[in-house]
Order: C-alpha cells, then sequence, then structure tokens
C-alpha cells in the first residue's frame, strides 16, 4: 500500500505512485501461466472490456485496469478488489477483445488465486458457496442448490436465510426445491478418485 | 433421432419444469432422448473459481461416461442448460487446447478407469431443435399456435458466449424461430444474451437484482408478455425475484418467466400440467397476454 505521510492539520497527502520495489513483479508471471490467462502480455488497454462489461459500473477497477495492474505486479490491490468477486462469467469481454484474450478465465484464476491467500473481501459468502457446492458434490455426485445455498446463509447471514425462508417454502411446495438430495445413480466412489488423483497431481494451479 | 441427454443438477431441481417441458416436447416430435446413466454434476460456475482442475474433471466424467456409451458410434450429448452446455463444452476445448488440462483429466479419469478421446458433439436443445428437427417438421406438428404470446426471446449468456457454434453471440434468433414457427411474435430487443447477473443475485444482491431487473423492464418496455428463456438460473433470477425487484424498484411486476419449451409444448397440445406450467409463481394466462 502507499504510505501516507505524517498529518498535517487538515492537510492529507498520500503518494499516490507505488514504488518497483514495493510491486510484486512475478504476479503477472505467475497468472500468466494459467491456461487461458497466457495471452495477458498482449493486452493493449483498449478498454473494450470495460466497455462491454454489463458489471464494470460496480467496479472499482475496471477490467482493464485489473489486466494493467497484474501484470505490473499491483498484486494487493488486484486480489483485494471487489472486480474479480462481480464478475459474472457473461464473457462479452472474452469474445469482444480484440487481442483474443480469455478474460473471463483471468477473472477465474485472480479469484482462485484471491482465496489461496486468504484476502477476499470480508462478508462475501462467495468462497463459502463454492465450499459448500463442493461439499455436496461429494456427497452425492450432484448439487443440491436449495440446500446449499440455505447452508451458506445459515454459516455466513443468518437473517437472510430467514428473510428468504418464504421464497424456500414456496419453491418446496412447487416441487423446485427439496431438502432431499438427487444422487448419482452408481457409487460416487470412481467420482471421488478422479478428484483426488487431480488433487495429487500438482498443478500449481489450484490451492487445494 | 436419437441423443444422449445430460440434464444437470438445475433441471433435478429448481428447473423441473424445463425437463418435464422439453423432454414431453421432443416425445411429441419423435426425438428420443435418453438420459445419460449415472451422470454428475458438471463443475459450472461456482466450483471454477475454487479449483479449475476438479471442475474440468467433474465435467469430463460425464463426456468419458457418454463416449464409452456410444461405444465407438458419434454420440451427441444434448444439454439444455447454459451452465452445463458451457462447462462441457469448455472442457472438450480445454483438454485439446492445453496440454497440462489434456494430461492431468486424462490421468484423473484413468485412476477410475475411465477415457475420453473427444468423441462427444456437445450440443444445446435449441440448437437440436432449430438444426436437426427443423422449423418443417415444427411446422407440421403444430397444432395449437400461440397467436396471443409476445416473446421476449431470452437466451442467456452462455448457451452463445464464449462459444457460439450455432447462433450469433449478441444476436441470437433461434429461439426467436422457434418461437414464430408456434405462431407467437418475438419482440424486437437488445437484450437477448445480455447477463441476468447469475450467482451475484444471491452473493451481491443489490448487483444481481439490478441486472435482472434491467432485462425485465426492458422486455416490458418493448412490448412483450412473456420471457422465455433457455436457462434455469436466468429463469429463476427473472421470475423468482420478481417480488423482491418490484419492491427495490416500487413497480407491480406480473411478467411470467417460462421456458421456451414450455410455450412450444402448449403448441404441440401437451397439456400444462405435463410441462410443469404449475410449478411457476406468475401464471402462465391469458390475461397476462391482454394486458
Amino acid at each position: 500500500m502507499a504510505q501516507r505521510t505524517p498529518r498535517m492539520s487538515n492537510l492529507h497527502i498520500t503518494r499516490r505512485i507505488k514504488y518497483q520495489n514495493e510491486l510484486d513483479l512475478g504476479f503477472g508471471k505467475v497468472m500468466t501461466s494459467i491456461p487461458g490467462a497466457e495471452d495477458l502480455l498482449r493486452c493493449i488497454q483498449c478498454g473494450t472490456c470495460s466497455s462491454t462489461c454489463p458489471l464494470s459500473i460496480y467496479m472499482d477497477h475496471t477490467p482493464r485496469k485489473i489486466i494493467a495492474m497484474t501484470r505490473a505486479g499491483f498484486k494487493d490491490e488486484v486480489l483485494s478488489s471487489a472486480t474479480i468477486w462481480l464478475c459474472a462469467s457473461c464473457y462479452s469481454c472474452t469474445v469482444d477483445c480484440p487481442k483474443k484474450i480469455k478474460i473471463t478465465d483471468v477473472m477465474y484464476a485472480l479469484k482462485r488465486k484471491a482465496i489461496e491467500e486468504k484476502v477476499w473481501p470480508r462478508g462475501l459468502p462467495i468462497p463459502v458457496l463454492a465450499k459448500e457446492f463442493f461439499a455436496s458434490v461429494l456427497r452425492t455426485g450432484r448439487a443440491n442448490e436449495g440446500r446449499t445455498v440455505a447452508k451458506v446463509w445459515l454459516k455466513t447471514r443468518p437473517l437472510k436465510l430467514l428473510a428468504n425462508m418464504g421464497l424456500g417454502l414456496r419453491l418446496m411446495a412447487r416441487g423446485r426445491m427439496s431438502m432431499k438430495s438427487e444422487r448419482m445413480t452408481g457409487s460416487v466412489d470412481q467420482l471421488r478418485k478422479i478428484l483426488d488423483s487431480v488433487h495429487n497431481s500438482d498443478t500449481g494451479h489450484s490451492p487445494g | 433421432m436419437k441423443y444422449l441427454y445430460y440434464p444437470g443438477c438445475s433441471l433435478k431441481g429448481s428447473g423441473r419444469s424445463y425437463e418435464e417441458s422439453l423432454l414431453a416436447s421432443f416425445k411429441k416430435l419423435g426425438v428420443e432422448m435418453h438420459e445419460l446413466p449415472d451422470w454428475n454434476c458438471c463443475g459450472a460456475t461456482a466450483y471454477m473459481a475454487v479449483d479449475e482442475m476438479k471442475a474440468f474433471a467433474l465435467a469430463a466424467r460425464n463426456l468419458a461416461l457418454a463416449e464409452r456409451y456410444g461405444d465407438g458410434e458419434p454420440v451427441t450429448l444434448v444439454a439444455p442448460c447454459n451452465a452445463c452446455y458451457l462447462a462441457l463444452m469448455k472442457v472438450q476445448k480445454y483438454m485439446a487446447e492445453y496440454d497440462e488440462v489434456g494430461r492431468t483429466i486424462s490421468d484423473a479419469l484413468a485412476s477410475a478407469d475411465l477415457s475420453y478421446r473427444g468423441g462427444v458433439r456437445v450440443r444445446q436443445s435449441l440448437d437440436v431443435l432449430l438444426n436437426d428437427v427443423g422449423l418443417d417438421l415444427l411446422a407440421e406438428k403444430i397444432n395449437h399456435p400461440l397467436g396471443q404470446w409476445k416473446v421476449a426471446c431470452y437466451y442467456g449468456c452462455q448457451a452463445v458466449r464464449p462459444f457460439a457454434p450455432f447462433d450469433d453471440e449478441y444476436n441470437p434468433m433461434s429461439m426467436d424461430h422457434l418461437m414464430r414457427s408456434i405462431g407467437a411474435e418475438p419482440v424486437d430487443w437488445p437484450l437477448k444474451a445480455r447477463c441476468c447477473g447469475g450467482t451475484l443475485t444471491g452473493t451481491i444482491p443489490t448487483v444481481g437484482l439490478r441486472l435482472s431487473y434491467i432485462i425485465l423492464r426492458e422486455a416490458i418496455d418493448r412490448g412483450a408478455n412473456v420471457v422465455a428463456t433457455a436457462c434455469p438460473l436466468c429463469q429463476f433470477n427473472l421470475e423468482c425475484y420478481q417480488s423482491q425487484m418490484g419492491r427495490e424498484y416500487g413497480e407491480d411486476l406480473d411478467m411470467p418467466i417460462v421456458y421456451y419449451s414450455q410455450l412450444l409444448g402448449q403448441a404441440l397440445g401437451i397439456d400444462d400440467r405435463s410441462l410443469g406450467l404449475q410449478r411457476h409463481f406468475v401464471p402462465l394466462t391469458a390475461a397476462a397476454a391482454v394486458g
């Protein structure tokens, strides 16, 4: 983080640039080694991604800026940015990028890195959602949306669970949600074996 | 015509009426759909964010099962859910494009005595309806044309992006043609493949609701009296959060949000219950057609 100079009466003076030795110069290299993110270095900073992104109006750094910051080594700023969590995977940037950079994949890679480094914004339930989702898949081979979401809210925002009880009950009454999970017809063991094998082949791209 | 069918988790849950109406319609059209035995979750969006390789492995097991099912014959796997469709397409492409993905996933499959050699063609159900069944056969089979509906055809993102093998990335037309063939009138609107907010409605609700509302508002402004979707998450967001959107933006919203397959099924003379229409919150009634 840029350093704040000592307070002089009401004048707050903050250094607006970072010196090279404050950057993580290897960060860009790490990110470009990930499948789909290898073309990051070809970005021409045209801003097409930022203009086509339906979420950029909510972002603290636009996608264009995230790419520039990533390859320049602004690791902390990028990983703690709300931008990567606002990406809803609509792939508009990916299909519009004139340099054919798979920007949605870059956003996924940054999300994984942020989870790995435990720097996601506080209160954001996405990592908990992903964990519960995985637990459900490991148990039955399939995802139970309603049950997973209910568990996430219970763990992160119990009040929200209460607020959405009505919706849950209405869905259940219409046969669109059940606490009983659908299961694979065969044994889940085969699936677990496959996931274990991925886990053990250390690709360097997954937090484990 | 005979296909393997990959329902995915949503079509057994909140999107149950998508499966009901699609299978009933295909049956009426003489198309055989066989559910892929022992399929598992596709890995979809939520999981990509935690562990990409494991997400790929989940999707790849389904492709391996489908290939084995084909027993040497070419196999087409139909995935009606956009997220499943994308996840299956993506692992297929990345296994071929990236050595590391191909190697890791092949090894993982091998550990469970499975293999995948790239012999499965993954397709969205709209693609099959338009390009295999075809508009001519549809015109022949339609016996209850639905002239009362002005339909906003809402494809969502992942049916056409980033891979668009059967339609345009921003202005897809297959559902529009389908709706015309059943006598309904597709409205001209620019948000056919714009993001509904996806899982943001649950994780960052203020943002997610706004994105869904933008879709709904535009559909209303363009004169639609029903929105037809191709994705269970789009359908869920636009319908199940509609009352919340109404409160948030101070409007009375009562737009029916259905699957294209439910309208198709009605036009084929299938009863509402078999199409799962009773499962929806905003009923698809003639009253809506007048307003």
